[in-house]
């Protein structure tokens, strides 16, 4: 089927297998690779994307479902040499090791702000309950949203 | 992981997508958030040959007051539901279990309906629909039928539901003001409950505690004969059938119902 999807801002239109799933279309039609597939079985949050504004699991989605719908990845995060505050804030906290978890920990973490500003370190924890760190650097990441919500970082 | 090979269609309406179901019977099977659906067809656990794609029907993702009652379209999502301001005030216990249901982005595609449809003894949202009194509202040729939550969860992962009915919503009598209670036990945060609690005023439904949820009738019973929480909360287990995995013995569930029972219904007289 023929499948149109708002990527970042341009308009993606490819003909695909009805069984695509958003994930793959995003790396291989759009030709994005931030977008991590980890686990494939919805649990690790690697793949996470913003659909319509709202944090979604990229490998449990049909392409088919997003025709018609706008898509942001992490590569339409940050402006011209500009950094999100979001990746930002994971920079200078160190809220990274090897990266792998770090597209969708910083998707589902935009998400979180945008429903709750100003989250306590246990909100920060329970909105990234969908995001799992191979690197177990959590400690690191809750800090990074603390500073990315505009809030004193505490130990 | 892909899926098997099938057929992609979109239902424009409830009508249509009752026709699409028809015409193609056992093969199709009805997509809402895919969280439960599309996981199965990766792990080829399931490979219908059409997939009937509901999401479009923006009419049945809503909640409103009629009358006495809390009407839920079948499509909320649990995010929708979780923040819905009619549910917070009529059905507290509904809007509080949405936000507990998986995890952020579980809780922005998932929807009530496919949660219920779907029957997994563990899950919370049935539990808690069941403990309201709830109703399920469904669709087919024949026209519309309503089933009591009592006699729509048949035994793991089965329901009354014929191949080409839609479940469109969900009904509960609106209950402002009841106190509510919800407890769940799981190893791990984003973990299914390995045993779970709703409570709302004195109605008790328990989750994994048999193939359906199920009322803790025993409870319930010591309740309006005037038993203390904590002598009511200690017949929790009575008449249910737990199942007994490596990580949970059905005697360790047992003892987790009662404690957990009774923290809910603390918080629910609090
Ligand atoms: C990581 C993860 C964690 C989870 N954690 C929990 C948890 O803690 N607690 C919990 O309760 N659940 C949990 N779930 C389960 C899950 O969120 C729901 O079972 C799921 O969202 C079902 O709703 P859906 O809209 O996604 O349904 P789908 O997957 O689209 O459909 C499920 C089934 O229902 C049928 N169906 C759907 N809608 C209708 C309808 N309106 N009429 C007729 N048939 C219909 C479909 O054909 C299918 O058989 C979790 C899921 C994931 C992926
Ligand atoms: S790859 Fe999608 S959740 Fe892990
Ligand atoms: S930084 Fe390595 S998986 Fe998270």
């Amino acid at each position: 089927m023929k499948v149109t999807i708002e990527v970042n801002g341009s308009e993606v239109s490819d003909e695909v297998e009805d069984r695509t799933l958003l994930v793959h279309f995003i790396r291989d039609n759009a030709g994005l690779t931030a977008t991590n597939v980890g686990c494939d079985t919805t649990s690790c949050g690697a793949c996470t994307v913003l659909l319509d504004g709202e944090s979604v699991k990229s490998c449990t989605i049909l392409a088919a479902q997003a025709d018609g719908h706008a898509v942001t990845t992490l590569e339409g995060l940050s402006g011209e040499g500009e950094l999100h505050p979001v990746q930002r804030a994971f920079r200078d906290q160190h809220g990274l090791q090897c990266g792998f978890c770090t597209p969708g920990m910083i998707m589902a973490s935009v998400s979180l702000l945008a429903h709750n500003p100003k989250p306590t370190r246990e909100e920060v924890r329970h909105g990234l309950e969908g995001n799992l760190c191979r690197c177990t650097g959590y400690h690191n990441i809750v800090n990074a949203v603390v500073d990315a919500s505009g809030q004193e970082v505490g130990r | 992981m892909i899926p098997a090979r099938f057929t992609y269609l979109r239902a424009a309406s409830v009508d249509e997508a009752v026709a699409m179901l028809g015409q193609y019977g056992d093969e199709a099977k009805v997509l809402a958030g895919g969280h439960s659906l599309l996981p199965l067809m990766k792990l080829r656990l399931a490979a219908p040959g059409v997939l009937v794609d509901i999401t479009p029907l923006d009419g049945l993702r809503q909640v409103r007051q009629e009358g006495g009652d809390i009407v839920i379209g079948a499509l909320s999502r649990f995010h929708d539901l979780h923040g819905d301001p009619v549910l917070a005030e009529h059905a507290p216990l509904l809007a509080h279990v949405a936000g507990e249901v998986g995890d952020q982005q579980v809780r922005h595609r998932g929807t009530i309906g496919g949660s219920l449809v779907h029957a997994d003894p563990a899950a919370d949202l049935s539990a808690a629909v069941l403990a309201c009194d709830g109703a399920l509202v469904v669709s087919g040729p024949q026209g519309r039928r309503e089933i009591p939550a009592a006699e729509f969860f048949l035994g793991p992962f089965t329901t009354p539901l014929e191949p080409d009915e839609l479940l469109t919503e969900i009904r509960v009598p609106a209950r402002a003001g009841t106190g509510w209670g919800f407890e769940k036990f799981r190893r791990r945060a984003i973990d299914w409950a390995i045993v779970g609690v709703a409570v709302t005023g004195t109605s008790v439904s328990l989750i994994n505690m048999a193939g359906t949820p199920v009322r803790a009738t025993a409870t319930e019973r010591a309740l309006a004969e005037g038993a203390s929480l904590a002598d009511a909360a200690a017949l929790a287990a009575e008449g249910t059938s737990p199942v007994e995995e490596p990580h949970a013995s059905t005697e360790y569930r047992r003892h987790l119902a009662r404690v957990l029972t009774a923290r809910a219904l603390e918080r629910a007289a609090g």
